[in-house]
């Protein structure tokens, strides 16, 4: 184990160029690639990397980027993509199409503003919008757990039991471009963490075809599988923790992250960085005595429903950010969540839309904001209160 | 509920029909030009092994409904736009195994002209080791007959239905242009010519472009049987130039028409998808004359070079 200096980009790059050369002794590795900001830097990476028994593509569009992971996947092999933002719109249906073959990619996402109007900016929405079609969602807060959880997404993704994409978050540029001490796997380590890649749909000699039409009861059948498969990827993911530790010697952290919950009253609950914000606004408000405690959740896909109903039950006041807003409705982390409390106050803040600043600042007001409730009220922005 | 032999045997053995691509009990339309593609398709591969990618179109649904095969080869079904760019992955993978696969797109004129140009182009422009044969209706064929950027001017179309104005796009020029190993337009009622130009196409390597003028009865509003008749019609009239291109430089011409007159009001008035914008053969002809200058021009003969013989 070494450390490197990298930016969360070039760690996702790593991590898939480790996971691909672990499969070199199995059917490979190919890759579709196309540059978008502030995704970028993690496909340049990828590009400048050799890689035994493996291919880059270099394609014309994200839709063909997904097309060509796609084509490998359902060939046997390791397959990585990385996008952002409009790239990510315009992969969508090819998502769909990887999802619904029940292809293992692993996907790196810098979270990014859709435009036009052009924001290059850090916002959630962009993931969001795929939330509902069958791809594992894990958001991350650093560069180690970032790094950390592209290497474990391919064990996820590729387990027999789960077999669909897995997309890996991380802010644009608040995460994506900040640079930090990266503790990084030997090759040795990672071949002995990832067994080879196996697809048992995958293309061979016998006549059977992938993604033929089906009836409604094909349908519903196959799409209450997925689901299954999917809900089973919550243990699945325990399990790849326990082996994540065993051979790195490190804890990959798990689908949720509480902060000095036990004892807390209140809650801030929030996507991403947000969360590494709120734990420092949470150990101000414990000087203060205040009883704070932060929730962020890492899974979203499959959501660890009966988890995060635990970590709520007993509390009186909860907060849950957004960066990001179904529009029409509120916040979608909120949506998600609110259900699961029982807390007489359950408010939703909009916090860094279009990639806004998330100060401790911002979080005090929301703590204040939250101790003069009632009673929940309809989504505030936090720049408004 | 055996496949017919096609052209009398000569493009198909029985082997090939005991184990046919286009497996018995699909829903193609009868007459439907894809379905003798496929049946060709069948005995120019023989015993190489090929995987298919098809997009979105006709030739998806000749996949079957779940869990039955309707295709005898192993084939994934993609988005509309991606063929190339799935297959593009499927035959890296292939090659990176050190496998023979040859994996071949079978996409529609939609799929290709339209939705998918930029993919295919992309994929030949990187010269990817994959077979593209685009079977071309004239017609977005699977969504009930709407106008595609293949569709001929003067063709009643769903979504054309006085008539489309604009011309069809020189696939064959844009493909060439992209200077691919080999780029080639088959004639399905010139059997021995298109067996010839599909085995070729299978055995070589890099991004091979072949392009199918396909019968679609039910699209043209012609008679099922008459499918290999206007092919021919459209050969003999100079309507579909037979030729093959190599590395985008040197151009074959391989079936010489006769540019009869009376051949192109016959290919017109066979389909009623022409009749109602009173299209003529003389309408046409100025327009082919040019192309076929060009043609002489590009393959460096200015004397016709074989008449074909009937
Ligand atoms: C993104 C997308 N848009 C539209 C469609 C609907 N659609 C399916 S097949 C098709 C037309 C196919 O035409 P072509 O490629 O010529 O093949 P054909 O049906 O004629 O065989 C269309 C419009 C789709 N499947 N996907
Ligand atoms: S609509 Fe045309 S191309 Fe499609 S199956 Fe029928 S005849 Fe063939
Ligand atoms: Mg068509």
């Amino acid at each position: 184990m070494k450390g490197q200096l990298l930016s969360a980009n070039h760690a996702a790059a790593l991590a898939a160029t480790l996971a691909a050369r672990a499969n070199r002794t199995g059917r490979g590795f190919c890759s579709g690639v196309y540059p978008i900001t502030p995704s970028t830097e993690c496909m340049e990476f990828l590009c400048a990397q050799q890689i035994e028994k493996g291919r880059v593509v270099r394609v014309e569009s994200e839709h063909s980027a997904m097309g060509v992971c796609i084509g490998a996947a359902a060939a046997g092999a390791r397959s990585f993509t990385a996008t952002a933002s409009n790239g990510l719109a315009y992969m969508a249906e090819n998502c769909v199409a990887a999802a619904g073959l029940r292809l293992p990619v692993v996907m790196a996402v810098a979270n990014r503003t859709m435009g036009p109007p052009w924001n290059i900016w850090a916002d959630h929405g962009d993931a969001l919008m795929l939330r509902d079609l069958g791809l594992i969602q894990i958001y991350c807060a650093d560069n180690q757990e970032l790094f950390d959880t592209v290497l474990s997404a391919f064990r996820l993704a590729e387990d027999q039991r789960v077999l669909m994409p897995a997309m890996v978050c991380m802010e644009g540029f608040i995460l994506s471009h900040t640079v930090a001490q990266t503790e990084i796997p030997s090759q040795e380590q990672v071949d002995r963490f990832l067994p080879l890649t196996s697809v048992p749909q995958q293309l061979g000699s016998t006549p059977h075809s992938l993604g033929q039409i089906e009836l409604p009861a094909q349908t519903e059948t196959h799409r209450m599988q997925h689901h299954q498969a999917m809900l089973a990827a919550e243990t699945v993911f325990e399990e790849v923790r326990g082996h994540f530790a065993d051979i790195f010697g490190r804890e990959l952290q798990g689908a949720l992250v509480p902060y000095r919950t036990e004892d807390a009253d209140t809650l801030i609950v929030s996507l991403g960085t947000m969360g590494l914000t709120a734990q420092r606004v949470v150990d101000r408000a414990r000087e203060r005595g205040e009883k704070v405690g932060s929730l962020r959740i890492r899974m979203l896909r499959p959501l660890p429903v009966a988890a995060i109903a635990r970590e709520f039950a007993g509390k009186s006041r909860i907060a849950i950010l957004d960066r990001d807003i179904s529009l029409g409705f509120g916040g979608v982390l909120w949506g998600e969540l609110a259900r699961l409390a029982q807390a007489p106050v359950v408010q939703n803040y909009l916090a860094g839309i279009g990639g806004g600043d998330v100060r401790p600042e911002h979080l005090e007001r929301v703590l204040a904001d939250l101790k003069g409730r009632r009673q929940s009220g309809t989504p505030v922005n936090v720049e408004a209160i | 509920m055996r496949n017919e032999p096609l052209l009398g045997g000569m493009a198909q053995s029985a082997v090939d029909r005991e184990t046919p691509l286009l497996r018995p009990g699909n829903t193609n339309c009868g007459g439907c030009g894809m379905s003798n593609l496929l049946q060709m398709m069948r005995r120019a591969v023989a015993d190489r092994p090929v995987q298919l990618v098809i997009p979105a179109c006709c030739a998806a649904i000749s996949a079957g409904a779940f869990p039955q095969a309707g295709l005898g080869a192993p084939t994934v079904l993609t988005t509309f736009a991606s063929a190339a760019a799935v297959a593009t992955g499927a035959a890296a993978v292939a090659r990176l195994n050190g496998e023979e696969t040859r994996v071949i797109c079978l996409a529609g004129d939609g799929g290709s002209y339209d939705i998918g140009f930029a993919t295919m182009s992309a994929a030949a422009e990187r010269n990817e080791d994959i077979l593209y044969i685009c079977y071309d209706n004239e017609i977005y064929g699977n969504t009930g007959g709407q106008r595609s950027s293949a569709t001929p001017a003067g063709a009643v179309t769903t979504s054309t239905p006085g008539g489309k104005v604009e011309q069809k796009k020189d696939i064959m020029a844009i493909m060439a242009a992209h200077r691919i190993p080999y780029a080639a337009s088959l004639s399905l009622a010139h059997a021995d010519d298109t067996l010839r130009k599909l085995r070729h196409a299978l055995d070589l390597r890099g991004f091979r472009f072949l392009h199918v003028l396909s019968p679609c009865p039910t699209g043209w509003k012609s008679e099922p049987a008459l499918g290999m008749e206007l092919v021919r019609l459209a050969v003999r009239s100079g309507l579909y130039p037979v030729l093959e291109v190599f590395d985008g430089r040197r151009h074959q011409i391989n079936i010489e028409p006769e540019f009869s007159d009376e051949a192109l009001e016959m290919y017109l008035s066979l389909q009623r998808r022409f009749q109602n914008t009173g299209l003529k053969a003389s309408d046409l002809r100025p327009a082919i004359e040019r192309h076929w200058l060009n043609l002489r021009v590009l393959s460096g003969r200015i004397v016709p070079a074989r008449r074909e013989t009937r």
